[in-house]
């Protein structure tokens, strides 16, 4: 059978989607073309709002019917165009032959329905299962995606499944009906690394051995390079450059995939210099412009470029092809075309004179009531930070990484006194901080928020935002003037000064990151807790706070105490590294050290579990992904909290907490296995 | 959930508790003479001995604690003190009245649920289309339109069709049950048009709603048919809210409908409040406010237990 079946399994042609609103007409998908093999992995990057997902979504007419307006010349699925169906035709497909997998597996799965009727229902409304057999073959899926005790867990409802088993439950339901093809948006980019390792795998692994095509939509460049055979590079509505993993990464033809490489920091390569960024953002899809639409963003732009350059196929055998008049000069000179990488050091931190910051044994529990029983309630002590030291020196950037709920944001908290710490001793400028005492500092500790959307107050124009604090700690007290170190901060975070007028939602994500670290320096603080400042922002925007972080560093001698969750951003931004695990610091070093020569198990799996964007290195690297999840921190392991998902467990482990060690060269490290 | 049941089952008694000692206090508070105005009503004049003296009878000279004493440990065994103007046992008055305020809530319920819940799924399916317009000026017309004027029309509608008023009064649905229904539907529809516009809208946004959620859009991809993708996948989360606005709507009906019950001629509790206010009736007003508020209490009762039945999230919480 398989042999006289199709080669291409889809082949998109001319697809365009529009969505028609109250008061203006966005062109999410303009024109695009592209195909997918049988077993192919076809990974669609780009920034959001490209229409990546749209797209995906328009092949199966998910969208919104009666704003969205899907065009085509034809979508061939399996030889057949699936472009003109009706809705009942279509989904004869969607779930059996074509299935999909989303982003957001706390939402995705529906709250009041248990899992094992959720699994069931394609194998009974495609397969017509009976309840019986369906109910078998869902213990089956959920063994193959690796839910332990399946038979049980079928009567359960999605509550009581953690996020990362909640995704396995929705591969489950995606590979139920054995498709042709996943389409997989964005699974892995609400998980923890590890986490994602697991879940990529497991992807990967089932695709290959049931010969499913996957398409996967990510923004993530790690993952691309790891897992995928072919990527579409999309940019405004528009594919720019499509070709093999390995021709985009090692040879791109664009401008802008050549930007976007450059600009996310490397997890394997220390530090050359600043990183690369694409200055300026991508244009409004509402008001498109005219000719290639990355022109205003290009270092090469030229005359030509206001004319649509086409889709140029570049090589017959891979099937790369470019979208720009100029792809020989960029491939040429691209790794001179964005010059604003250049090769500046990091801040070298005053680490001759005392620390600006030392924490001493710092905890913060948190009792929570489990259950309300009749008279009393059950509750438990979360250690969310356990026992944490640290210093921090004037001009220098301390990181703290971990997975979620291990206790970095906790321990910023605590630090600012955002919560009163349980115990443990803070001194900051040579005081000791405390309820009283840190009323006389506050103004020299300031934050950074992780979402640029929620931590500014929508009715206050920037203007007042970035006044209020002045006014309030007393700083200017004249407002002619006050107004006019509000337009310098403006100047300073890159934004203009009538942006002052502006209210934070006209704003892009960027802009109001900006804004957020303005309102630090408004108080011209000496340290600043910077709680993921990019993690909820576009690549090529990362890089550009990421630099704006670093000259302010250089600039006024400011402390970071930078938390984040990516081990790349860490590595490029800090001079030492926290690596944390459920409350307790696991390993800590110079970035140097940390990276280079990985101590903790702990650490050495978190490295593993990131992948790089080089598929060279990613085919023939060996990972050793992490097995479990996090333990409740209501009631962690004895001993080491580590022990129980650590590959080098010996019984030993289990019976005392090991202390945080000297191994030489500063480099401590919490586990008796390291010699 | 048998558990969850319990709790709240328990739970019920501090609140109506707290709510006996709450009605007894603010009416104590309140202005008024209950004696004056029954013995002026008789007419001739009226001594300052003579008031007292009937004040002391009804024990209304009692110290307050006396009277909160009696009054509280009355409550146990269903007593309610006597009407100050009629003399009647509280209990009574309100007993045979209950009743017929039950039966017409239950019957405008049930009304309101079957007109409202097509009404309200297809104005969301429909959303945006002529059907959803004539739905929503059909709702709006519900909330906007007072039932007792929709009830005076009805019975000028019914006297035009066929000539003749509509039964009014009462027959107990135990005596003549086919009678009573002919005399409840006319009050029934009149307050259920209001009733099933206020459902239909609470169901057509809350399933508007739920239908961009990312389940339903899972749903779709699955594969699934378009009615087991709103039934099953949308319906059921739609329905938590909608609960809430039944149970609330019906517990009201219990003692709001003092117009309409005049307007229809019928012997419930919305009028029996009117008079107990009127005539400063504190005893009997204190009865009537604690009967509904322990209804109210009820149904939330009730509420609670249909949204443990339909989210298993509630169920397990506890």
């Amino acid at each position: 059978m398989k042999d006289n079946k199709n080669k291409t399994l889809l082949d998109v042609s001319k697809l365009s989607v529009t969505f028609n609103l109250k008061n203006a007409t966005v062109g999410a998908v303009d024109n695009i073309t592209f195909k997918v093999d049988r077993g192919e992995f076809l990974a669609v990057v780009g920034e959001s709002g490209c229409g990546k997902s749209v797209s995906a979504l328009s092949i199966l007419k998910l969208l919104p019917e009666k704003i969205a307006k899907i065009e085509s010349e034809h979508i061939l699925f399996d030889g057949a165009d699936i472009s003109k169906l009706s809705n009942e035709e279509l989904r004869t497909i969607r779930g059996k032959r074509i299935s999909m997998i989303f982003q957001e597996p706390m939402t995705s799965l529906n709250p009041v329905l248990t899992v094992g009727d959720q699994l069931t229902e394609p194998l009974i409304t495609h397969l017509k299962m009976t309840k019986e057999e369906a109910d078998k073959r869902a213990v089956e899926l959920l063994n193959m995606v690796g839910i332990p005790e399946a038979e049980g867990r079928l009567t359960q409802y999605p509550h009581q499944f953690s996020g990362g088993m909640r995704q396995r439950v929705m591969i489950a339901i995606g590979l139920a009906c054995e498709p042709d093809l996943i389409i997989a948006d964005e699974p892995t980019t609400a998980l923890d690394v590890t986490i994602q390792a697991q879940i990529l795998e497991l992807l990967k692994d089932i695709s290959k051995k049931m010969g499913i095509a996957v398409i996967m939509i990510t923004h993530n460049l790690g993952v691309v390079a790891a897992y995928a055979d072919r990527v579409n590079v999309m940019y405004a509505a528009r594919i720019i450059e499509t070709g093999t993993a390995a021709k985009i990464f090692k040879n791109p033809s664009h401008p802008y995939t050549i930007g976007l490489l450059r600009s996310v920091p490397r997890l394997d390569v220390s530090r050359k210099g600043k990183l690369a960024t694409i200055d300026g953002l991508p244009p409004n899809l509402m008001n498109p412009p005219e000719g290639c639409r990355f022109a205003a963003r290009c270092p090469i732009v030229k005359e030509k470029c206001k004319a649509s350059p086409f889709l140029t196929e570049l090589d017959k055998k891979t099937l790369s092809s470019v979208s720009c008049w100029y792809h020989k000069d960029a491939e040429k000179n691209g790794s001179k075309m964005y010059e604003a990488g250049e090769k500046t050091i990091k801040n070298k931190p005053k680490t001759s004179s005392k620390p600006i910051l030392e924490v001493n044994n710092l905890k913060q529990y948190f009792n929570i009531s489990l259950r309300s029983g009749w008279f009393k309630t059950v509750s438990g002590t979360v250690r969310a930070v356990d026992d944490v030291s640290l210093k921090v020196y004037p001009g220098e950037t301390v990181g703290l990484v971990g997975e979620s709920g291990c206790g970095k944001t906790s321990v910023g908290r605590s630090i600012l006194h955002l919560n009163d710490p349980t115990s443990g001793e803070i001194n900051f400028l040579d005081l000791s901080i405390n309820k009283k005492s840190i009323a006389l500092v506050r103004r020299d500790m300031q934050i950074i928020f992780q979402d640029p959307f929620s931590s500014l107050n929508p009715r206050m124009t920037v203007g007042k935002i970035l006044e209020e604090p002045i006014m309030v700690h007393k700083i200017i007290e004249d407002k002619k003037l006050r107004q006019k170190r509000v337009h310098q901060l403006l100047e300073q975070v890159g934004l203009y000064t009538y942006m002052a007028d502006r209210y934070p939602h006209e704003l892009s994500g960027g802009q109001r990151q900006r804004v957020g670290i303005a309102r630090a320096l408004a108080m011209e603080p000496k340290l600043i807790v910077c709680d993921e400042p990019v993690s909820a922002l576009d690549v090529s925007v990362q890089a550009q706070i990421i630099n704006l972080l670093e000259d302010l560093q250089k600039d006024l001698g400011i402390a970071y105490l930078f938390i984040a969750h990516d081990l790349a951003v860490v590595r490029h931004i800090s001079h030492k590294v926290i690596v944390m695990y459920l409350g307790k610091i696991m390993e800590f070093a110079d970035e140097k050290e940390l990276y280079s020569n990985p101590k903790h198990p702990y650490t050495k799996a978190l490295l593993d579990a990131a992948p790089v964007p080089d598929p060279l290195i990613e085919k023939n690297r060996k990972r050793m992904i992490l097995k479990g999840e996090l333990p409740s921190p209501l009631n962690p392991p004895n001993g080491c909290v580590f022990s129980t998902r650590c590959p080098q467990y010996i019984k030993k482990c289990s019976d005392a907490i090991p202390d945080l060690t000297d191994y030489g060269k500063k480099h401590f490290v919490s586990c008796i296995k390291v010699k | 959930m048998l558990r969850y049941a319990l709790k709240r089952i328990l739970l019920m008694f501090p609140t109506l508790l707290a709510v006996a000692v709450l009605v007894f206090l603010v009416l104590r508070v309140v202005p008024g003479d209950i004696v004056a105005l029954k013995l002026t009503a008789e007419g001739g004049e009226v001594t300052e001995e003579q008031i007292e003296a009937e004040k002391t009878r009804l024990g209304l000279n009692d110290p307050i604690h006396i009277q909160f004493y009696d009054y509280i440990t009355g409550l146990p065994q269903g007593d309610l003190g006597i009407s100050l103007w009629t003399e009647e046992p509280v209990s009574e008055e309100i007993g045979a009245r209950i009743g017929l305020s039950f039966e017409l809530a239950l019957i405008s319920t049930i009304l309101a649920v079957i007109i409202a819940f097509p009404l309200g799924t297809l104005a969301a399916l429909y959303r945006g289309t002529v059907l959803d317009y004539f739905i929503r000026i059909l709702t709006i017309g519900g909330i906007a339109v007072p039932s007792f004027w929709l009830g005076m029309l009805l019975i000028m509608l019914v006297l035009a069709v066929w000539g003749v008023l509509p039964p009014l009064g009462t027959i107990s649905i135990f005596a003549d049950p086919m009678v009573n229904l002919s005399q409840m539907i006319w009050p029934a529809i009149s307050v259920g048009y209001r009733y099933s516009s206020v459902v239909a809208r609470m169901l057509r946004s809350s399933i508007l709603e739920v239908l961009s959620e990312d389940y339903i859009r899972t749903a779709r991809a699955k594969g699934l048919f378009e009615r087991v993708v709103i039934v099953k996948h949308g319906m059921r989360n739609a329905l938590l809210p909608t609960v809430t606005v039944i149970g609330l709507e019906f517990a009201f009906l219990l003692g709001g409908l003092v117009v309409t019950e005049t307007v229809f001629n019928l012997n419930g509790i919305g009028k029996l409040f009117v008079d107990s206010v009127v005539r400063n009736d504190l005893n009997l007003l204190q009865g009537l406010v604690l009967t509904v508020a322990t209804a109210f209490v009820f149904i939330n009762l009730l509420v609670d237990l249909c949204y443990a039945a339909l989210d298993p999230r509630i169920r397990y919480q506890s």
